[in-house]
Parts: C-alpha cells; structure tokens; sequence
C-alpha cells in the first residue's frame, strides 16, 4: 500500500492533461513562432490554452506570460520590475531569494512593508502550512502575488484581482512539470530575464512548450470541473494524528486549503520521521520539497512561531482515497511512537 | 540477512560497501550525512559527492536518504577542532566525528530507524571470536583506517560492519568497475573535509585570535618568530623563519606564545602520556604497539595505565594527536596525547 500524501511537491497529472498533451509528443509538432500550417497549428493550441487559462487567471490573454515553470514566474516578478521589492517572511524560496539578491527586504507577515518597496509579494497560499492570505491589505505600487499552490483550491481570479503580477505552475494543478505562466497586468513592465527570439511579447523568449502548455490548460480545465475533494480526508488526518500525544496543527486550519496539512510533533525528528514513513509506503515531507533531499529548518514555521523539529506535511489532492488515508493513520502513530520510545532509551536525539 | 544502513560518503570505498553488502543477502538502505555547510572542494562529504552516493545508490536499485547532521557536526568536530588550536593542540577532526557523528549520531539514527547494523567503507576489520568483538587492521596495510577507529567499542562494533576491510584498494576498485559504478576510478580524499583551499590557517585565522610569537633554541635564545603560534605543530620543520641554519631544526615545544626549537635528538621521548583513554574490550596493561598518525610506524612500547613507555625513543607527538594502541593487527584501544 502506497499512501502518497505529497500533493504539494507534486501532483499526478491528470488523464484530461496526458490525453491533451500526447498528440502533441507524437503525431503533431511546430514551432508556433512559425509561418506555416504546421507552424500556425502549433500557435493556436498554445493560444487556446493562453485564453482558457487566461479567463481562470481573471486576466486578458495578453497579460499571461507562458513560463517553465512556478520558479521562473517568481524570478521573473521581482527581477523584472525596476525599484525597490519587498515580501513577507513566509514566502518559497523562489521569491524570498531573488528578493534577498536583489537587496531587498523581508517583512514579517502582518506588518506593513516598507514604504518605498515599487514591488510586494505576498504568496495567496502558502506552500507549507497551506494558510491563505488576503491582499486585500497589501499597499504597494506593484503587488506579486505567489498563487503556485493557490490554483488547485481557490479561485484565483477574484482571490488575486489586487494583484499585478501572479505566477502560477502546471503541476501542482494536475499538469506536466516544467510548465508554468505569470500573469503581467497591462500597464506593469518587466524586464524579460531571457532575450532571444521575442516569444511571449518579448517578455520571454525560448520556443514555448506547447505540449505542456496544452497540458496545463487541460489540467486547470480538469481540477474546475472535478475539484479536489478532500476536506473530509483531511479532518479524519487531523483527527486521527492530533489525538496523538504531543501532536498539533502547525497553524488554526481555519485559514487554510484543505490540501496542505501542516503537524508537529514534540520529541520527534522530522527526518527520522519520513525515512518511516518512506520505509512503510507513505510518501509525505517535513515542510517544503527541497532540491538536496535534506531537510532544513524551516523560515516558515519559523515566522508562525513553530518549532521546526518535528514537523511534517502531508498534501492531498486529487487522487487522494480514504485507503490512503487509512493507510497514513495506521503507520504515522507507530513510527512517532518507535522514534520516542527510542529517544527515551538512549536519553538523546535520534 | 539483516537490515544494514551504508553511510554512503560518495566514494569509492563506501559504494563497493553497499555492494558488497547486497551480494551477501542483506537489506540494504545508503545514506549520506550532510555535515559541513560551508565551502569545500576536498575531503569525503561535500554537496558533490552526496549526487555520486545517490547514483550509486540508484544504480544499486537500494533506497538512499541524505540525513542533517551539521549542528553535530559543528558541535562535535569543528568547534572542538577550533578550540584544540587555541589551545595549541594538533587535533584529529577525523577522530571526533567517528566518535560523534558517525559511530554516535548516525548509530542512534541507525537503531531508531530499526536497522540492526551501520556499515561504512574503512578499511578496517570487525571480527568475534565467539565471545568479543575485535577491531583489527585491514587486509589493504596501505588503506588501513584502524587508527580512526579506535574509539568503538563492544556495543558499537556488535552493530558495525566494515565490509571493504577484507579487501585490497585495487580489488574494491575493480569491484566498483566490475559494477560500473561512477565512483570507481574516482580519487581518494585527502584532507579534512572543512578545510578548504585556503588551507587550515585561513580557516582557523577567522576562528581564532592568532597569537604571534617567538622562536627560542633548547638554550632560550631567541632564533626566529612565528605569525600564530596556533598554528605551530610539535614535530614542525618549516615556516619558523630559521633562515640557513646548518643542521634541521624542529619544533620541540610551544610553550605560551613561545615556540622551542631543537635538534632531532631533542625531539626524542621516551613515553606517551595519554589522555581520554578508551578501548575496544577491558583495559590492557603491558606490551603493545603504538602507533601516533593515521598511517604512522607502530612501536613497541609498554602500556602502564595512562603511560605508554616506549622501548625505544620515538619523535615527540604532538599534543592533541590520537595515540592508538595495537597488540599485532588487533586494536586495544587509544587516547589523546598530553
């Protein structure tokens, strides 16, 4: 039994997306920057998919810029634009980096950002603790707003509206891995960070990926009409894992998607805890995916007051079951209550 | 069979231990300690070689986890490896993350994740007579790693494994062809794994306040003058600013921000005093061997207690330095140099 409870890292790709992308991997092909038919083929399945995704986005399709993904949308946002930038503590690496490179500040979510920051980012959820935020607060000549782990839950459109700039990606929503886009409100200039050939309107160019472009349109088509239904899945989780001594909600799951579950547990390490949980076929993680496997102290539950030692995420989405479910509820408790009883043995971390 | 966790470093020695591990029936799972954040470009555990120990592991179809241990790492090793040189003591970093990460941390990590053993690729051997285990050289008297071993003991030993012991280095390296493993042709690590480039005076000039200080002979008069006597190493021939002087001269003392030079023969001692004493089973008093590098001759000598009295003068070892203590191929134990 495989209980995979990783959703935010990365979620399955959907029939609709694989069935949409294939033709487009197989028998059909064009560069749509091209002036022909097969070329001009190639340009009106990515044009399609800029609309569809344009009118879930709440933008014109000429605001949305196809990316590779969730990362460059983020770098593309704060590099982009010129001026001071500024975003709140809790942000994914992919902004709170660039922004640090560019010298720029970091605000403790609640505060109000400084003064003379052009750009704020501010995530509509959050990636480890799946709380939501309102920009409704956010005061900024240019609002960014990380929606990656957004467009699976919420309706972007109305959730976003304040925003400028929103970066979305294709696999968290049941797409391909390496597509993504950022939504540019007409009026906002961002310089590109790759030149080349003009694609996009200039604002970044490389040959599309028309496959996962169509793919990404035939996800987000899938997930509005079949949404993710696990509310009930994840209170069960809460229910079954808080009545475990030392164990708690990272943060009130009042304010969150019902994807993202954040716990900590006292007296367990987090690392320990997922080899585990991996060994016994639940697939989950500490707080965020990490590109060297390891695990780091988290900023994020840093900037909710949590103590990062024993932390652990579980994410549900669209393929999540009850037996999953079952599954992670009947291994998670032993595997804390075998790291404890050893900790206590040996009177030290293990 | 067992449940055996591989501390897969990224090398050649480690690999051929998983795989060697496999060809005996056990159930094998790698891992790779992330232990020095900082910048490095030698040495068994940079962020490279934790991408090689993955392709190992995946070329070996064995699950393979990175595990954290930098703050253990900076408590157990760096900070004391720091502390030592303040105090003008030549430590072995080495030493002291076999004593505490790899053989403490990671067994503890390795017990509470259910596995019965760790194995690593030392050189070195771990038999049972049927009543004790033994930590013995390895077959490979080049390669032999006993010496970084020395502090395990019965409890540790009865759930280590050091499967590349019984093998010579060319025999794991045809192994590892044989395998087409990637680590196979790739070079062995040097240095310690922290020290960078710049070398241990960079490292340790933005650690420590550096002390200059004086070179004196045997008679007191002064000779020369050293930048850090922090840096200084019983048993020195270089860097003291000596100039042309007829016969070598070698660090005999540091005393202070004094540093002693003499001839060889001032350099000779009779006995070891040793500090933090452990062994591998029950204390032994009388003959044995020492040895006082990792790959240093072994002497004769007669342990008494603390005090190994060598039967014959040997250099001076430098304060700080591990002694380790050998009856034939079989380590007895070991300390610390007073």
């Amino acid at each position: 039994m495989l209980a995979y409870l990783d959703h935010a890292a990365t979620t399955p790709v959907r029939p609709e997306a694989a069935e949409a992308m294939l033709p487009w991997l197989t028998g059909r092909y064009g560069n749509p920057s091209g002036a022909h038919a097969v070329a001009r083929a190639a340009r009106q399945a990515i044009e399609e998919a800029r609309d569809e995704l344009a009118a879930v986005l709440g933008c014109q399709p000429r605001e949305l810029v196809f990316t590779s993904g969730g990362t460059e949308s983020d770098n593309l946002a704060i590099a982009g634009v010129s001026g001071p930038v500024a975003c709140s503590a809790i942000e994914h690496h992919a902004v709170l980096d660039p922004v640090r490179h560019r010298g720029g500040a970091v605000f403790a979510l609640g505060d109000a950002p400084p003064a003379d920051a052009e750009l704020v980012s501010v995530m509509l959820v959050n990636n480890e603790v799946g709380t939501v935020q309102s920009l409704d607060d956010v005061d900024a000549p240019i609002v960014h707003t990380d929606a990656v782990q957004a467009l699976p839950w919420l309706d972007v459109a109305s959730a976003a509206a304040r925003a400028d700039l929103i970066s979305v990606s294709a696999h968290k929503v049941g797409g391909p891995q390496g597509v993504g886009a950022l939504v540019v409100r007409e009026g906002v200039r961002v310089a590109p960070l790759l030149r080349g050939g003009g694609q996009e309107r200039e604002r970044r160019s490389g040959t599309q990926n028309v496959a996962g472009i169509v793919g990404f349109a035939a996800a987000v088509r899938a997930c509005r009409a079949h949404p993710p239904d696990v509310a009930v899945m994840r209170d069960r989780l809460v229910a079954g894992l808080t009545s475990i001594e030392g164990c708690r909600t990272s943060v009130d799951l009042a304010g969150t998607v019902p994807g993202i579950l954040s716990l900590v547990f006292d007296d367990v390490e987090s690392e320990a805890l997922l080899v585990l949980l991996d060994r016994a076929g639940v697939c989950a993680s500490a707080a965020a995916s990490c590109a060297s496997g390891a695990m780091e102290a988290s900023h994020v539950l840093r900037a909710f007051g949590v103590a990062t030692g024993g932390a652990l995420r579980l994410s549900l989405g669209w393929t999540t079951t009850d037996a999953e479910i079952d599954h992670a509820l009947a291994v998670i408790p032993s595997a804390v209550a075998q790291l404890r009883e050893h900790k206590n043995e040996m009177g030290g971390a293990a | 069979m067992s449940n055996v966790l591989v501390a897969m470093s990224g090398g050649v020695d480690s690999s051929v231990a998983a795989a060697l591990l496999l060809d005996e029936g056990h159930e094998v799972t790698g891992c790779t300690m992330r232990l020095w954040g900082g910048e490095s470009d030698t040495g068994c555990c940079s962020v490279a070689d934790v991408d090689d120990a993955r392709r190992v592991a995946q070329q070996l179809g064995i699950p393979h986890y990175v595990f954290d241990f930098g703050d253990d790492f900076q408590a157990g090793v760096v900070e004391p490896y720091v502390d030592a040189h303040a105090q003008g003591r030549t430590p072995n970093p080495c030493i002291e993350c076999n004593r505490t990460v790899k053989f403490d941390r990671l067994l503890r990590r390795a017990d509470a994740l259910g596995f019965d053993a760790v194995a690593t690729g030392h050189h070195a051997r771990v038999t049972h007579d049927g009543r004790r285990w033994q930590l013995r050289r390895a077959i490979d008297g080049a390669k032999d790693q006993s010496y970084v071993l020395h502090m395990l003991d019965q409890a540790t030993l009865a759930r280590t494994l050091l499967p590349v012991g019984a093998l010579t280095k060319a025999d794991v390296r045809a192994r590892a062809a044989r395998l087409g493993l990637r680590t196979a042709a790739k070079p062995d690590s040097q240095d310690v794994c922290f020290i960078t480039k710049g070398g241990r005076a960079r490292f340790l000039s933005t650690r420590v306040a550096l002390t200059p200080g004086r070179v004196v002979d045997v008679a007191g008069h002064e000779v020369g003058s050293v930048d850090a006597v922090e840096l200084v190493t019983v048993g020195q021939r270089r860097g003291l600013g000596l100039g042309g002087a007829a016969a070598p001269r070698y660090v005999v003392g540091v005393d202070g921000a004094t540093v002693v030079v003499g001839s060889r023969a001032d350099l000779l001692v009779e006995q070891i005093e040793l500090d933090a004493l452990t062994w591998i089973d029950e204390p032994v008093s009388g003959e044995v061997l020492v040895q006082c590098s990792a790959h240093g001759r072994a002497h004769p000598a007669t342990i008494d207690h603390d005090v190994a009295r060598l039967h014959a003068p040997t250099t001076k070892v430098a304060p700080g330095q591990s002694v380790v203590l050998y009856r034939d191929d079989e380590v007895l134990g070991g300390g610390i140099a007073r």
